[in-house]
């Protein structure tokens, strides 16, 4: 039998549907899978009674001929979505222990189409980050990390009688050990996702991306990664970290995953209030492999000092793959690119310094007492947030603050909308924008983090789709000199992910990324 | 009003907010619900509580009461407001923030008409309405080292109603907070319920030389009665009037009122006040209205007072006084009406206003719980049109009706109280007095005409107050002038 790991949710579905196997065994095979990729510290809490338990409901189902459209993939939850009674955190001290009483809405819609749920996966504290590196729980290892595979032989570690039962059953058991030469980060903010996903232990996993956190792992593990268009998935129980940026999507292995993903995550929901009524299409079928004609809009600004050669030439790369597929490149300007970080670094640490003043250890979550209520605030905050968390709330609280709100908070709003305008100015002569995801490789664990705004620098490609709430997604397109993932970032217009995801699909298609990271919960 | 101080006159210059809470059966934001003396978190939803990932989803019949308030407020109504996050840190308040309106609330300016207790009247500005949701309620009495929350509030709409500086003395501050919630309970938006907190007051008082600029303003938090609002603004005065006179400044400070001493006294300095961090809530859109929706409202609005008051006084032909005091409540006014149709409305309302208010006055009862229908009411009007009655005997009738919450006619026939008209017996009563009296009769013959009266007296008495007085009178005359 073929390795159940290595196929795609769709190839997944189809054997499901053909009775190949069971959601039963592919579950199985990916609980163990989970449990061999754990020195990637991907997952937060692992729930193989849960998968199982949802597993044979989905066997029920498909028996019944009543399978829905997701039936049977087990996948793994960004601990930033509540899932009711499993652990969610965010990756955060503060929040150690708390089950939620309820089911996020996107997870909710998963499971109504029938998804198996492997775990809850690590990330950055409060999404906060941008190389998993911030997270309560240990930074995420990139599957793509160097390092050399050994040999063991088991020990019998049993005595007397059941030594002897051991020894009796035959061959001592090799055991394999995976030693890392250097620890690369899988990006952030939904970094255990990413490495999850590209280590072949669940076939997608949920991501939220504010301002880059699922394309840009994506591209540091070489997977796909969607953020949908503002309002077109539910906010509704994600641990909200910047409410006007935050979006959840499908982080696959293939675009038609995350086209397939995306039709069970979305829709309009009439508890968050900035979900759009809208119809989700059948995101699929719009992947014809036609891009003929396809404008393809080529921003001047992205093209940055200092970018390593490598990506700039797989930005030509890549814009050359979608010209010979029957797309127009065009020159577009995008003139408001240079202020989206700053304009980013307020606005989302503004809402976030309001956001999390709910955890301050008085109904829920850790609590560190103290001799008044203030004393026990500053206490428990201290304790439970990070360094970076702690910074964004002061920089949010700091622009936020009167006699600074009009320089700093406006003064973002008000670029936020010329950087919107620019993209709507745009779109009146492309329908697809082109750029690179991250202006790097991974790096090492432990790189980038003296100068804080030196990690922010990762953001740079990705902020812009957040600030102007549209749709953008990582495709794997190449190899660095490393033989490290590169990725290309495509932006569609607002709520036109179909063409997107066609042109995305278009170049995977020309790409043929099929280099696999030397570390593989398969093939340890 | 103008107040002697030792260096001169002083004008005390006076702006309310009022927290409104919104009649609604759900929350602002959640959906919880609402009822007042529910178990403690027992009516709390998990944004309420704050969990982590829960968002606000606004609540429309509270925008609707909102606009019917500012409606009955003859305020600008403005289609497009914002809805802030005001944040602070306080046990009872979950999220962390309060959502509010800052720069751009639901109702602009209006104005109330005070009716002043001389008859005149006086019209205060309304600077704006916004919605907002409460807090909860920290319990700080139940435990020697604890406090206890109680989320059942928090989320509950509110409307801040904030007015213009424009009272000048505790009256007119009184009148103001009068009115105000008789337009709130005509228009069935707010219980106007100062006891169970449901409407609450925070009081702005600053003094200033008669014409001149304004002084420097304290504000004095979460008044919870009308009385303590009056004396919060006398005592106010009194100490910026003492402070400036002997050469001092006012702080601009947050007040509190100490309801055992019915004094003020300072919660934090402009220094210590918190910085709020405004900004517009992230979790929701614009609020924007259609103006065809609005004209809907507008098109169910109950007569308000003002309207109901002129009314009175051109239907009924009432002084601008007895109108005032009939549609403070709108039951008055509807119990008045009631008994008024049909019937003199002067002397319906003189009954109303006087015996009725006085009545429930005594036992403490509201005109919703009166012992006395209208229709009762109406009905002993009835008799004593009709002459069934005297107005004497009317009034004891009345206390029976009060007594018993039996009609009127049952209680006449009872009790034999139906008026002599009769002429023979009401004469032969005359003869009887007139010749027990003769020597009386001499001396009114003789000029006393003073004993006229006397002899009524005797006659009525003689038919335990049956008699009708004007045929007593009649008879009387002709008998002892004969």
């Amino acid at each position: 039998m073929t390795d159940l790991t290595r196929l795609s949710a769709a190839e997944a579905l189809d054997g499901l549907a053909r009775k190949d196997y069971s959601a039963v065994e592919l579950t199985e095979v990916h609980i163990r899978a989970v449990e061999a990729a754990r020195p990637l510290n991907a997952f937060v809490v692992e729930t193989p009674e849960l998968a199982l338990e949802q597993a044979r409901a989905s066997d029920a189902r498909r028996a019944r001929g009543e399978a829905g459209p997701f039936d049977g993939i087990p996948i793994g939850v960004k601990d930033l979505f509540c899932t009711k009674g499993v652990q969610s955190t965010a990756s955060s001290r503060i929040l150690e222990g708390f089950v939620p009483p309820y089911e996020s809405t996107v997870t909710a819609n998963l499971f109504r189409d029938g998804a198996v749920m492997l775990g809850k996966l690590n990330m950055d504290e409060f999404a906060m980050g941008s190389a998993n590196i911030t997270s309560h729980f240990g930074p995420v290892v990139n599957p793509w990390s160097p390092g050399t595979l050994a040999q063991h032989d088991e020990a019998f570690a049993a005595e007397g009688a059941a030594a002897e039962l051991v020894a009796g059953m035959g061959q001592p058991r090799p055991r394999q050990e995976w030693t890392f030469t250097r620890k690369l980060v899988p990006g952030g903010s939904s970094g255990g996702s990413a490495a999850a996903v590209a280590a072949r232990c669940v076939m997608a996993a949920t991501g939220t991306d504010t301002g880059g956190s699922i394309r840009q792992p994506a591209g540091f593990v070489g997977i796909v990664g969607l953020k949908p268009t503002y309002g077109r998935c539910s906010r509704w129980g994600i641990v909200a970290f910047a409410s006007s940026l935050d979006q959840a999507g499908p982080m696959t292995r293939t675009v038609r995953d995350a086209a397939v993903m995306l039709r069970s995550m979305a829709g309009f929901d009439p508890k968050d209030s900035t979900s759009v009524d809208m119809p989700v299409p059948d995101f699929a079928a719009a992947l014809t492999g036609d891009i003929r004609g396809l404008r393809v809009g080529i921003p001047r600004e992205y093209r940055m000092d200092g970018m390593p050669a490598e990506i700039d030439r797989l930005w030509e790369k890549g814009v050359e793959m979608l010209r010979r597929q029957g797309a127009e490149p065009v020159d577009i300007s995008l003139p408001h690119t240079k202020y989206a970080l700053p304009t980013y670094y307020i606005v989302a640490p503004a809402e976030a310094s309001s956001n999390l003043a709910r955890y301050d250890g008085v109904r829920y979550g850790q609590r560190i007492d103290g001799t008044s209520l203030k004393d026990m605030y500053e206490n428990t905050r201290a304790a439970g947030f990070g360094a970076e968390v702690r910074r964004r709330i002061l920089i949010g609280t700091y622009v936020l603050s009167a006699g600074y709100y009009d320089a700093y908070y406006l003064k973002a709003q008000k670029v936020r909308s010329r950087i919107k305008q620019d993209f709507d100015e745009a779109f009146k002569r492309c329908d697809v924008i082109l750029t690179p995801t991250a202006p790097s490789a991974a790096f090492g664990i432990g790189e980038n983090t003296d100068d804080p705004i030196q990690m922010y620098l990762n953001d740079v490609f990705t902020v812009t789709v957040n600030l102007a709430g549209l749709p953008g997604i990582s495709v794997p397109v190449g190899l660095s000199a490393d033989r490290l993932p590169l990725g290309l970032q495509l932006i569609g217009r607002p709520f036109d992910e179909e063409t997107l995801l066609r042109a995305a699909e278009a170049l995977e298609r020309a790409a043929g990324f099929e280099a696999l990271p030397p570390f593989m919960a398969g093939a340890v | 009003m103008l107040i002697k101080g030792e260096t001169g006159d002083w004008e005390v210059v006076i702006g309310l907010e009022v927290h409104a809470q919104v009649i609604s059966n759900a929350k602002l934001f959640s959906g919880a619900a609402t009822a007042f003396g529910a178990d403690p978190n027992t009516q709390v939803a998990l944004l309420d509580a704050g969990l982590p990932g829960m968002l606000p989803v606004i609540n429309r019949y509270c925008v609707e009461q909102a606009v019917r308030t500012g409606l009955g407020l003859k305020a600008q109504i403005n289609l497009h407001s914002v809805f802030d996050r005001k944040n602070y840190f306080y046990a009872d308040l979950p999220l962390g923030y309060q959502i509010s309106q800052y720069t751009q609330p639901i109702v602009g300016k209006g104005s109330i008409v005070l009716d002043l207790p001389d008859g005149s009247s006086r019209t205060v500005g309304i600077t704006r309405l916004h919605l907002e949701m409460d807090a909860g309620k920290s319990l700080h009495d139940q435990h020697p080292s604890k406090t206890y929350v109680d989320l059942n509030r928090a989320g509950v709409a509110l409307m801040e109603i904030v007015s213009e500086p424009d009272m000048r003395s505790p009256e007119e501050a009184a009148a103001y907070l009068r009115k105000l919630r008789a337009i709130l309970r005509y228009l069935g938006t707010c219980d106007g319920n100062m006891e169970e907190g449901s409407m609450r007051c925070d009081v702005n008082v600053s003094v200033r030389r008669p014409g001149g600029p304004f002084g420097t303003r304290t504000e004095t938090k979460n008044v919870n009665s009308i009385r303590y609002v009056m004396m919060a603004i006398e005592y106010e005065t009194n100490r910026q009037i003492e402070i400036l006179e002997s050469g001092g400044t006012i702080d601009q400070e947050t007040r509190l009122f100490d309801t055992v001493k019915f004094t003020t006294r300072s919660m934090r300095s402009k220094e210590e006040a918190h910085d709020y961090r405004y900004f517009p809530d992230p979790d929701l859109l614009p609020l924007v209205l259609d103006q065809a929706w609005v004209d809907e409202i507008r098109s169910t609005l109950p007569e308000l007072p003002d309207e109901k008051k002129a009314r009175f006084m051109e239907q009924y032909k009432l002084s601008a006084y007895d109108a005032g005091v009939l549609v403070a409540e709108k039951a008055s006014a509807d119990y008045y009406e009631a008994v008024a149709k049909g019937r003199d409305p002067k002397i319906a309302s003189n009954w109303v206003t006087g015996e009725l208010f006085g009545a429930l006055n005594r036992l403490g009862k509201s005109i919703e719980e009166s012992p006395v229908s209208a229709a009762d009411l109406g009905g002993l009007l009835d008799l004593l049109a009709d002459n069934t009655i005297s107005g004497r005997i009317a009034k004891d009738v009345f206390a029976a009706m009060l007594e018993t919450g039996k009609s009127a006619a049952v209680i006449v026939e009872e009790q034999g109280l139906r008026q002599v008209t009769d002429t023979g017996a009401i004469e032969a009563a005359i003869d009887g007095v007139l010749a027990a009296n003769a020597d009386k009769v001499a001396e009114f013959r003789s000029g006393k005409d003073k004993l006229f009266g006397f002899f009524v007296g005797q006659v009525m008495k003689q038919t335990q107050g049956k008699a009708n007085p004007a045929l007593v009178n009649e008879i009387l005359q002709a008998k002892l002038k004969g």
